[in-house]
């Protein structure tokens, strides 16, 4: 029963990874730029949220749908602002670029929200969902969490099967030029990734603090660096890949700190992609690439 | 030793099973020598398309060889393979009698084998004479504390490094350049740069892929006369890919035809000329020509 | 003969040398004219030691093309090291810092070294994003190590233990890694001088190491690896060289780091340290070595400039380091800078390709 509820607890946990992953992995395909402040748009979700409805009076629901609006419009903001000049700069550039939006995101939560905690858990709170006569408790957020991921992941792989928006976006990833020459617009293609790929950082956001209720402005940054690393792991570009690797990192992480030792889960979680990374070096999922000589 | 027979002895057997074409493009004055080169039913698959098949050759040690054919027949992945960047699915590789089998690009090019690239490859950001002095790398060593400690053997070794770079520089006039930075070069220039970089691995084959790509005809016609000065000053193997017919039937001793990954053609130049297989593969059969 | 009658070589390498000791000249007169602030000279050693940072991760990313996200990791490996070093060597009755703080520093070194040798032989065998992703998860890994590791040392020797500090088994010897709250009970013995010294020798090692033959073979797998190895060069080898000496280097940093400070923490060597260090190997361009030790110190005391408006400052930071990024790319500034540098030189022909990283190159 502990293994059970340790498992539900895991792809909880690696739901929230997968949906963070979702959007490394997409901008990734589309830009080919490493997003370092992905993980904070995760907190700025959170905020909004926490802000709509403690402070707005705002019920739950137009909670989350203003923190999903606010961080697609940041999204979108971003992108126009800091990467698009960047387009054809060198790709350290651009990771400089995204780190320096990191600090600025968090410097200005810092400012606006202050340094103390945020308890979220007085926004939303679910009750516990009691199997087998008590003998398995799972928290209806573990449950919500997965379906979540579940719900984007079938709509996400239908928009980038059949919708024409989603197959410019495939055609983007694949080659940029060619896919101008087609009459794609790449600027509005890619910004439509960051929009989504925000997007879902805001409903990570929120289903993180329902999990582990207190918000920072430091809150997104490790759970961003957990979704990078579930993002390559699955096969950085491969959208399968990331919801792939955001379960069994979260996993392994929860199983790590329950069977293991609790300081040490991290670097089992490191350690175990770095096992993957050396037995198949362009992650689960990936397509190695050859070079063309 | 054993190698050697081990390998004659393969030679014989698998002559039995597939005829090697009967023409031999081996110069007379390379007969009984072990050859700079020796390839047997090599070939490689990639998915189920076999890209290379059943290539056998045989390249004398001083000997100037041409490696044609229509675009897409597969001249580059023979470079490729004879240089190990992809992996043969099948046959043997013989460099000056040495088995190259399981060796990585580097070994194979300590055993002699030196190459260029189509698509130029140079270091673009170090200078022209860094280029060739990374040439020289396993020429003279130079360990990396004695670097650091610049200890009177890295002085004497940079020495060294700077006179020779410039020497072979000079075969094709470049020792002007030497300062430059590769990248910044002309593109005919980049050209030659490469094949002095790759001749200061002091190699036993040299393989030139396209080295007049790009050339207008006087740059060509020079290219052709240090190809050959070349081979006469270093006493070496030289296998090359060209597109133009006057290069390579000015210069060569032997060519070899490729298509669809085969060889369709060896022999002198005078013979791939008269040859129909050659004719068809170029033009097409002579029916359609007509029709 | 004038400076720009020398190899633009030879001219870099002597520009580099004259900056770190005319910055040491400079600070050490003011310092002793009284201009200079308390909380400015609290951060010369910690200059020193991001000087030396930035200069060897510059190896790794700038000289040999690694993306390394992982470069505090082994700066921490060095700091923990030379504490246990000087705790012992304190303990076994040497009184001379100086010599506490070489064999210190020595020690802390090789051992950086050695980790970077075992964790780059994996590391190197993988390319681009994935590399950077390994190695910022072995940075994780050392930080989550140091955070369960106890060391003691008492008149019978030293003592280890991943459990607790009761667990060293120690009756009346002295705690000198006490898992997450770190090294306690630091000798301050890092020093200015001893800072300038360390970035010097890290400078003379990496641009030594770039001006000769291993150097030209890294920076050749850098450039084009394929062609690399058609010329007969190992690149495994001379990437995990470039790795190696990097991160022995930062180990010598990270233990000029540590003796500053009373007290170190695991968690201080976190993946923001290292991002941190990669901001001023970007900032001041890749493989350029002066452009790492002019960024690393001017990022260092920006946020010290900066302390009057405190509250903002983190803020002002990031807004710079995405202004100095993307700036040089608006089109605005490009045409700008274009007639700029036609009216300055008339005479002098157009470069054939617009500075690709945006910063000067050596």
């Amino acid at each position: 029963m502990e293994f059970l509820a340790n498992l539900i607890n895991g792809m909880s946990l690696g739901s929230v990874y997968a949906i963070i992953a979702l959007g490394y992995t997409m901008v990734y395909g589309i830009a080919k730029m490493l997003n370092f402040a992905h993980g904070d748009v995760i907190m700025v979700g959170a905020y909004i949220c926490f802000c709509a409805v403690s402070y707005l009076g705002l019920p739950a629901i137009a909670g989350v749908a203003l923190s999903v609006v606010g961080c697609t419009v940041l999204g979108i903001v971003v992108e126009r602002l800091a990467y698009k000049p960047l387009r054809n700069a060198p790709s350290l550039n651009v990771l400089i670029t995204a780190i320096g939006v990191s600090y600025f995101l968090q410097n200005a939560a810092l400012l606006i929200m202050g340094s103390d905690p945020k308890s979220f858990s007085s926004v939303i709170s679910l009750p516990a969902l009691r199997l087998f006569d008590g003998a398995l408790t799972i928290s209806a957020t573990a449950v919500l969490t997965i379906l979540a991921c579940v719900a984007i992941m079938v709509a996400l792989t239908m928009f980038t099967g059949k919708t024409k928006m989603g197959k410019a976006m495939r055609a983007c990833s694949e080659d940029r030029d060619a896919a101008q020459l087609m009459g794609i617009n790449v600027n509005s293609t890619i910004s439509m990734v960051f929009a989504i790929g925000s997007g879902l950082a805001a409903i990570a956001g929120v289903l993180m603090c329902l999990a582990y209720p207190t918000i920072m402005p430091t809150t997104g940054s490790m759970p961003g660096i957990k979704a990078f690393t579930a993002a390559v792991l699955g096969g950085i570009g491969s959208i399968p890949g990331a919801a792939l690797g955001g379960i069994l990192l979260g996993v392994i992480e929860i199983f790590a700190r329950a069977y293991i030792s609790t300081q040490l889960a991290d670097a089992v979680v490191f350690g175990v992609l770095i096992v993957i990374l050396l037995i198949r070096p362009a992650g689960l999922l990936g397509k190695p690439v050859h070079e063309k000589v | 030793m054993s190698k050697f027979t081990d390998f004659a002895q393969r030679r014989r057997e698998s002559t039995k099973m597939v005829p090697v074409p009967s023409v031999s493009i081996m110069p007379e004055r390379d007969l009984g020598k072990a050859p700079a080169l020796e390839c047997l039913h090599l070939g490689i698959d990639f998915g189920g398309l076999k890209a290379v098949d059943d290539f056998n050759i045989t390249v004398g040690r001083t000997e100037i060889c041409g490696l044609i054919g229509p675009n897409g027949a597969g001249k580059t992945t023979v470079f490729n393979l004879l240089t190990k960047v992809y992996a043969p699915t099948r046959g043997t590789i013989m460099v000056d009698g040495q088995d190259t089998a399981g060796l990585d690009p580097a070994r194979v090019n300590r055993l002699g084998v030196a190459r260029t690239f189509q698509n130029i490859r140079l270091f673009n950001t170090l200078t022209v004479e860094e280029n060739v002095a990374v040439g020289l790398h396993n020429q003279h060593h130079c360990g990396m504390a004695t670097s650091i400690l610049r200890l009177p053997h890295h002085w004497k070794s940079e020495k060294l490094y700077h006179e020779r770079a410039l020497e072979l520089l000079d075969i094709f006039d470049m020792a002007g350049l030497a300062d430059h930075e590769a990248g910044s070069l002309p593109y005919g220039a980049q050209r030659r740069l490469e094949i002095v970089r790759a001749l200061a691995t002091n190699p036993k084959l040299l393989l030139l892929d396209e080295p007049a790509a790009g050339m207008n005809p006087s740059e060509t016609a020079e290219l052709m006369e240090n190809i050959v000065k070349i081979r006469d000053r270093f006493q070496i193997a030289i296998m090359l890919i060209e597109h133009d017919m006057n290069l390579v039937m000015n210069i060569c001793e032997g060519i070899c035809v490729l298509n669809f990954g085969k060889i369709i053609a060896k022999g002198t130049p005078e013979e791939i000329q008269r040859n129909d297989a050659v004719i068809e593969a170029y033009l097409g059969k002579q029916k359609e020509v007509e029709a | 003969m004038g400076i720009n009658m020398l190899k633009p070589q030879t001219r870099s390498t002597i520009i580099t040398y004259a900056i770190v000791i005319v910055a040491f000249v400079a600070v050490t007169l003011l310092d002793a004219m009284g201009l200079i602030s308390h909380s400015l000279s609290g951060q010369l050693v910690p200059i020193c030691a991001y000087v030396s940072l930035a200069v060897s991760l510059n190896l790794v990313v700038g000289v040999s093309g690694e993306l390394s996200l992982g470069h505090a990791g082994f700066m921490s490996v060095g700091a923990f090291t030379g504490v246990v070093v000087a705790g012992c060597l304190t303990r076994f009755g040497i009184e001379s810092e100086l010599v506490l703080f070489v064999l210190s520093a020595v020690v802390g070194a090789a051992a950086a070294g050695i980790i970077g040798f075992l964790v780059g032989i994996p590391v190197m065998r993988l390319r681009g994003d994935y590399l950077a992703i390994v190695t910022l998860a072995f940075g994780e890994i050392i930080k989550n190590l140091l955070n369960i590791l106890y060391v003691g040392v008492d008149d019978a020797g030293l003592h280890f233990s991943m459990r607790d500090s009761g667990s060293l088994g120690m009756s009346q010897g002295t705690i000198l890694i006490n898992g997450p709250k770190g090294a306690v009970g630091i000798d301050k013995i890092s020093t200015f001088a001893l800072g300038i010294v360390l970035v010097l020798i890290t400078v003379a090692v990496v641009l030594n190491l770039m001006h000769s033959r291993d150097g030209r073979a890294i920076m050749a797998v850098r450039d084009n690896r394929i062609a690399a190895e058609s010329i007969g060069i190992n690149v495994t080898k001379y990437r995990l060289m470039a790795f190696t000496v990097a991160s022995a280097l930062a180990g010598a940093a990270g233990v000029l780091y540590a003796m500053n400070y009373s007290t170190v923490v695991p968690s201080q060597f976190d993946f923001n340290q290292s991002i941190l260090i990669l901001v001023y190997v970007v900032l001041g361009g890749m493989g350029n070595i002066s452009g790492s030790i002019v960024s690393a110190a001017f990022l260092t005391v920006l946020p010290e400039v900066l302390r009057p408006i405190n509250q903002y400052r983190m803020l002002l930071y990031a807004i710079v380091l995405i202004l100095v990024m993307v700036v040089p790319h608006l089109k605005v500034y490009q045409r700008a800078a274009e007639s700029l540098r036609r009216r300055f030189r008339k005479d002098s022909p157009e470069p054939a390709v617009a500075a690709e990283g945006g910063e000067a190159d050596e």
